[in-house]
């Protein structure tokens, strides 16, 4: 079994969301990613996505870009994010937290798509987060990672035509990433309206766990999302948090494994 | 004629905006409404005879068109042979060939009952054009632009300005067009209920690179009935400079089912073909996705866009429409580059010869088209597309000029 879906099955089991923090890898080095992702473990995340750095994320906000702009400024390389992600996978609490690539579709492609499974799966990765490869153009991509069973998770957004998520979520792997505004991820005041009305139609056409993200940034978005959403993705408001992990490692780490802890208590 | 080449060149894209394997769409999620809506809106509006007059229109009274296809005699002496012929661009209304494009897409605006547009721009002359058919139409504007080529374009900062755009400088990445780009399709991700993003070349998702390429069409189809007028035939070979390619895309896509035009497509080749000196995209790079289509793209190994470096701000880009890809592929299209020096120097040999101070970007297709020209004989009929004027890089080449001199 796909470790994303043991994963859900266990929470459904225990009735309560998942708490899904983003990080950027090599944000600012790979040393520290290494670090941080058993400490988040241990505070309570539940499954992580990892950001791979990219020089022109269009789907990003200003936060996530500019940790990419950091972990691309020291050369960081593709090989180098797969041989931490694989060193992390093997020690301590992470081995049995789901690990979930964030890449964009360029760096995919230059890559090959089933070299890039056949390597994200080795280093220990489950499914990937494909933030700029709508459905229609998903489907190579799809096939390969069906038969590896390797998660491609595609994203709803409050924009889609319910022909289109229809689409979506047969497409889909492990769970849908339910995007709760229009425009690029980023902290924000409060979850909109129409997010509970988005949720129903969802549960409606799929069995899927739905996990919302964009703009989830507070320990009262988390308690609104609990019995709602199968997940919550938390990512700016983490990566808001590692800003000046560069000068300052440790208060950077406690502030991040904190705020993981203060999500994880908000859910219950 | 090639015999791989498929029945009609032209008829592309197909539904799904693909031009042979390049375009498509790679965007995220919720841009996936707008462009179907634009699709949608864009399909209407170019069967509309009555959308077709008002472009016209449009075309005629306010930019001036058609424009001069102009004997070029003291050019077609100095290179001694086929005689050069300029399709004057840079005598429409704002100075280049883009305001065709930006009035187009604003009226596909005012069609989809949007009130707000947004641009990016390099060299400037997208954001003018965009600023002028904004004000125009009384639409809201706002252009990114990278802060070095604010920096190299003050002069279009001001003409932007004084319409009453706003000029945001994007300070991400290299500072340049890629990352003015990368800032609009960002804003156009959270406004795209309200915003239509007016791209300034025939790059993007599908359907920009068609919709940029029909707006532009107008250059070629105009230099078809000026050929036949002036000369009796069609011209022996037409040279357009290309950074997205717009102004070539609308110069070509009429002769590309015409195999006795040839087609030649001039890049930057910068300071050399060194990686980060150069942005002749088709020359040195290879299919990649980058800002919503699938095409040919400056990267590293790892998919990572590469440092791109031309004179003219312009032509400064890592990537090109996928629809030239797809030429590039059939062989239907040359694709040279050409120098930051070289093109200088024929910025300078335009002006002291024609009294013509072409763009930089233009400069370039000015030095390729020279080169051909000297090879031909006299009956042979060159064609430039003078995508610009010139006045915007005059202080960039007064500087430039300055510090090779000390």
């Amino acid at each position: 079994m796909n470790p994303i879906d043991a994963l859900f099955t266990r929470l459904r089991a225990e009735k309560r969301a998942a708490l899904m923090p983003f990080v950027t890898a090599g944000d600012p080095d790979l040393a520290f990613t290494q670090q941080l992702l058993p400490a988040m473990a241990e505070a309570g995340a539940d499954l992580f996505e990892i950001g791979f750095p990219f020089s022109d994320p269009i789907a990003d906000g200003p936060v996530i870009q500019a940790s990419y702009t950091r972990a691309l400024r020291n050369g960081l390389k593709l090989a180098d994010v797969f041989r931490t992600v694989q060193q992390v996978h093997h020690s301590g609490p992470v081995q049995t937290t789901p690990l979930v690539a964030m890449a964009s579709y360029s760096l995919i492609y230059r890559m090959g798509a089933a070299a890039f499974i056949d390597t994200a799966q080795n280093a220990g990765l489950c499914g990937a987060v494909l933030p700029d490869l709508p459905v229609e153009e998903a489907d190579d991509f799809a096939t390969l990672a069906h038969a590896r069973n390797f998660h491609p998770i595609l994203l709803v957004t409050p924009t889609t035509s319910p022909a289109r998520a229809e689409k979506v979520v047969k497409v889909g792997r492990g769970f849908v990433y339910v995007v709760s505004v229009v425009g690029i991820t980023g902290t924000r005041d409060t979850l909109p309206a129409e997010l509970r009305e988005q949720i129903r139609r969802l549960r409606n056409l799929t069995d899927l766990p739905l996990c919302v993200g964009f703009g989830v940034s507070k320990p009262e978005h988390v308690r609104e999302l609990q019995g709602l959403a199968d997940g919550v993705i938390v990512g700016s408001a983490v990566v808001k948090r590692l800003e000046n992990a560069a000068n300052d490692r440790r208060s950077a780490m406690t502030a991040a494994c904190q705020f993981i802890q203060e999500l994880r208590a908000a859910i219950g | 004629m090639n015999s791989t080449l498929p029945a009609a060149i032209a008829a592309v894209p197909d539904a799904r905006g693909r031009f042979g394997r390049y375009g498509g769409r790679f965007v995220p999620e919720t841009l996936m409404f707008a462009l179907e809506q634009l699709d949608a809106a864009y399909r209407e509006a170019k069967a509309d005879p009555a959308f077709q007059a008002q472009f016209r229109r449009l075309l005629t009274d306010y930019v001036g068109r058609p424009s001069r296809l102009y004997f070029a005699e003291r050019l077609t002496r100095a290179a001694g042979g086929a005689r050069i012929y300029l399709k004057r661009e840079d005598l429409n209304h704002t100075g280049a060939h883009k305001i065709n494009n930006a009035l187009g897409q604003a009226l596909i605006t005012q069609r989809m009952g949007k009130r707000r547009v947004i641009a990016e721009t390099g060299a400037g002359m997208h954001g003018v054009a965009t600023a002028t058919a904004a004000a125009l139409f009384g639409l809201e504007c706002r252009v990114y632009m990278g802060s070095e080529d604010v920096r190299r374009q003050a002069l279009n900062v001001f003409r932007m300005r004084a319409m009453g755009a706003e000029v945001l400088p994007v300070e991400s990445g290299s500072r340049t067009l890629k990352d003015a780009t990368n800032e609009a399709m960002r804003d156009w991700m959270s406004s795209v209920e309200t915003t239509h993003y007016i791209i300034g070349s025939v790059v993007g998702p599908h359907p920009f690179p068609m919709m940029v390429r029909d707006f532009q069409s107008c250059i070629g189809e105009e230099t078809k009935q000026q050929s036949r007028e002036l000369f009796g035939k069609l011209p022996d070979v037409i040279v357009a400079c290309v950074g997205g390619g717009s102004n070539a895309a609308g110069m070509f896509y009429p002769f590309v089912d015409e195999p006795t035009v040839e087609l030649v497509g001039v890049e930057a080749g910068g300071r050399g073909p060194r990686t980060g000196d150069h942005a002749a995209t088709l020359n040195n790079g290879r299919p990649g996705v980058l800002h919503g289509s699938f095409s040919y793209v400056l990267q590293d190994d790892d998919g990572q866009t590469a440092d791109v470096h031309s004179v003219s701000a312009g032509l400064d880009y890592p990537g090109v429409g996928p629809e030239h890809s797809y030429w590039h592929d059939l062989h239907r299209v040359r694709y040279c580059s050409v120098t930051d020096r070289e093109a200088l120097d024929a910025f300078h040999l335009c002006g002291r010869l024609e009294g013509i101070l072409p763009a930089l970007e233009t400069a370039h297709a000015l030095v390729e088209a020279l080169r051909i020209a000297a090879t031909r004989s006299p009956d042979d009929v060159v064609v430039v597309c003078f995508s610009g004027r010139g006045d915007k890089d005059c202080a960039e080449v007064a500087r430039l000029t300055e510090q090779a001199t000390t």
